[in-house]
């Protein structure tokens, strides 16, 4: 694999805040660093409610950023937008959602779902050209043209998450956030759809940001991958050392969390299951934010918020046992 | 034998314009007391309606049961009037569906949504209610359940709304839960406590689970049989080990090698190619057919009849008619875990 490393995207220190009430603010994303590279596949995975879509969403302006900065090939997209600007965002990076069902208008018919950006943007030339595009969409995203004509509730699951993907390929985008893409896909279709985001990504030079809590799938499809908790980015490297070494107790708890489709590995694996509740994002613990579920958890763990730092090249962590004060101290 | 629930011949159609959906088509299937039973399949195959048509929940029109019998404690269900089964539905039978957003009432506190079957069906005050309601939020792992009993679901991310929503399928300790994809959005610690909270009910209270789900992982880890479906049929079932060490159906093969695996780098995936049948005009032969590599010419001619393979385990495919060639499962299959 080619090392990729030009930065398409630069998130730093990004915050969004949710006011949910006159006394309550909601930490959904809590200062978040991040680079995505050209080309590549970023996964993010983390707990539920942990902040993926919020981040998402955030970058690509359904939320405006409380803090921090984003910036998107070399422009700062995070501050005040003209409508022009937001636009023009809005071609290059699409979203697909987490959810098939509410994201679709299920008064629209499948071919003006897909052909939404197009209109937007004024991509076709006449509504032969909307609808050669349209079918072609269809057709690479694994429907036939006969689906053209239907609407969204005529539809299962895994049919509907593909005319979303549809209808964010239309216009012809740089950068994809795939919010859960494929959870409810059965897994032949997801090998699919996982590897026709691979094809278009090798023939388009597209980059993704692929959110998912299908680790295994998360692992297959990313170059690098990000774990998220409470608000916060716990560790971030490439895939395989996440996988083969992961520094973060959380990581570490959330890999012997998968079940693994061996039945008779299933029976006798050991597996962590991790303790106690997720905190609430309105009050989260001080210090550390895994700290009242980590079974490592030290003292200095509830005073100081551990740094976001790059341990070894490549491989992020924030977490006190990998402290670089830390160490020499205890040594 | 003692079947809790007995599915005979089912077949549902959907009316839309122009078309006839036959989205189940004559599908049999038994359900014991205290087990778990997974359905797997491919998308569109039919598991949701399957699980709704159960349920009493298919809409008419556009839909209709046209043939079979639901058979609960011996009973028809299908025969149930609207009311009939509305005393069934959160009692005896819950379900807890694949979508949260629209299994959850938008308007309506989280709490107050819990307490409605509780009110209901085991007569509680609403006092009482409110406190089990709290304590079924804490069960499914909510954070400050006594305050978030009183939030609405937006104010909830898309994990937390399913928990909510097994916390009200659980609410009146029904004889069967019928889980459509029950934590395909949730993230795997959550998911593992919730498979535990699942097994650990089924224990203490014998409910028998019907469990929808892409992820072969979390089958293996609960279920004790498989049932898989495609094209509106169910093509081969058996024990769970049965399903994952020795499959016998072409599209079980497909699936269990479009896994990734975790503990292996996989270059590619191994997809299969094609899409499933358009059940408004589903094949006359196997459903599989245009999509099986080793299709042969009766297959696109004539259905196959089941072929027993054990006491437990069936499939319907010509590869087992003693007349066929053999054919060896691919080495793809290689399952999971340690290779
Ligand atoms: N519009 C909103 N108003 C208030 N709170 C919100 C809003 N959107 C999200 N939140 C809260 O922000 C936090 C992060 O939510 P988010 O949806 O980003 O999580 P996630 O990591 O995508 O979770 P999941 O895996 O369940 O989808 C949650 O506590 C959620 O309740
Ligand atoms: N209300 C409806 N009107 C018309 N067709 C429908 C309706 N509901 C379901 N269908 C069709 O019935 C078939 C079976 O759908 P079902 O929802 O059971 O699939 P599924 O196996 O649950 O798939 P998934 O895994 O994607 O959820 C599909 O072809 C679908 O298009
Ligand atoms: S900083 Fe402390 S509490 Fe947080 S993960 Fe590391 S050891 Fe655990
Ligand atoms: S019956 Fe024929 S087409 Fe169907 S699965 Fe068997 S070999 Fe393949
Ligand atoms: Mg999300
Ligand atoms: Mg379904």
């Amino acid at each position: 694999m080619a090392e990729k490393t030009e930065k398409l995207l630069q998130v730093k220190n990004l915050k969004k805040y949710f006011n949910v009430s006159r006394r309550d603010v909601l930490k959904a994303v809590d200062g978040v660093t991040f680079d995505v590279y050209k080309g590549e596949t970023l996964g993010l995975v983390g707990e539920s409610g942990c902040g993926k879509s919020t981040t998402g969403r955030t970058i690509i302006r359904l939320y405006d950023p409380t803090e921090g900065e984003v910036i998107f090939d070399g422009q700062d997209v995070g501050g005040k937008l003209s409508l022009k600007s937001k636009k023009e965002l809005s071609k290059r990076m699409q979203m697909i959602f987490q959810d098939p069902y509410a994201s679709l208008n299920p008064r629209m018919m499948v071919k003006d779902i897909i052909a939404e950006g197009i209109d937007i943007h004024h991509l076709a030339k006449s509504s032969k050209e909307r609808m050669d595009r349209v079918y072609e969409m269809l057709e690479t995203v694994g429907l036939n043209r006969e689906h053209a004509n239907r609407y969204p509730h005529e539809f299962s699951g895994g049919q509907r998450q593909r005319i979303g993907i549809a209808r964010a390929l239309a216009v012809d985008p740089d950068f994809i956030i795939a919010d859960e893409p494929i959870s409810a896909l059965d897994v032949s279709i997801q090998a699919q759809v996982v590897n026709l985001l691979q094809e278009l990504q090798e023939k388009q030079g597209l980059t993704y940001l692929f959110i998912a809590h299908d680790l295994s799938m998360v692992k297959h499809i990313s170059d690098r991958v990000g774990v998220m908790y409470l608000g916060n980015m716990a560790e971030l490297a490439t895939s395989d050392e996440v996988y083969d070494h992961p520094l973060h107790p959380y990581t570490q708890s959330l890999l012997s969390a998968i079940p693994v489709a061996d039945p008779k590995l299933e029976r006798t694996r050991e597996r962590i299951i991790l303790q106690g509740d997720v905190p609430s994002p309105i009050d989260p613990p001080s210090g550390c934010r895994f700290r009242t579920r980590c079974p490592f958890a030290m003292d200095v763990c509830a005073k100081v918020r551990p740094k976001w730092h790059e341990v070894e090249k490549g491989h992020w962590v924030a977490c006190h046992l990998h402290d670089e004060g830390l160490k020499t101290e205890k040594a | 034998m003692d079947h809790l629930l007995e599915i005979k011949d089912l077949s549902v159609v959907f009316h839309i314009f122009g078309a006839d959906v036959q989205a189940v088509r004559g599908i049999s299937l038994q359900l014991n007391k205290g087990e778990t039973l997974a359905i797997v399949g491919e998308s569109g195959s039919g598991k949701s309606v399957t699980s709704k048509a159960v349920m009493g929940l298919i809409p008419n029109p556009p839909g209709e049961i046209a043939t079979g019998e639901v058979l609960f404690e011996g009973k028809d269900l299908v025969k149930y009037s609207k009311k009939q089964m509305q005393k069934v539905r959160g009692k005896d039978i819950s379900m807890i569906f694949q979508d949260p957003m629209t299994a959850l009432n938008p308007t309506m506190k989280i709490g107050k949504q819990i307490m409605e079957g509780l009110i209901k069906h085991q007569s509680l005050s609403k006092h009482d209610a409110k406190n089990r309601a709290i304590e079924l939020l804490q069960l499914v792992g909510i954070p400050n359940p006594e305050k978030r009993v009183d939030e609405y679901p937006h104010q909830f991310s898309g994990g937390m709304r399913q928990r909510v929503v097994i916390a009200i399928a659980l609410a009146c300790n029904p004889k069967i839960l019928i889980a459509d994809e029950p934590t395909t959005a949730l993230d795997v610690t959550i998911q593992a406590q919730i498979l535990d909270l699942m097994r650990g009910l089924q224990e203490k209270t014998g409910t028998a689970i019907i469990l929808i789900t892409h992820d072969l992982g979390v089958v293996a880890n609960l279920a004790q049989r498989v049932a898989v479906m495609y094209g509106g049929k169910i093509v081969e079932t058996g024990t769970l080990d049965e399903i994952f060490y020795n499959p016998k159906h072409p599209y079980t093969w497909g699936l269990l090698s479009s896994m990734p695996k975790l503990h292996a780098k996989t270059d590619k995936l191994l997809a299969i190619p094609g899409t499933p049948p358009d059940l408004s005009n589903p094949p006359k032969g196997c459903p599989f057919a245009p999509r099986c590599p080793h299709a042969m010419k009766v297959c696109t001619e004539h259905m196959p009849a089941y072929t027993e393979l054990s006491a437990t385990q069936k499939a319907a495919c010509w590869l087992l008619d003693e007349r066929a060639p053999k054919v060896d499962p691919p080495a793809t299959i290689g399952v999971g875990g340690e290779s």
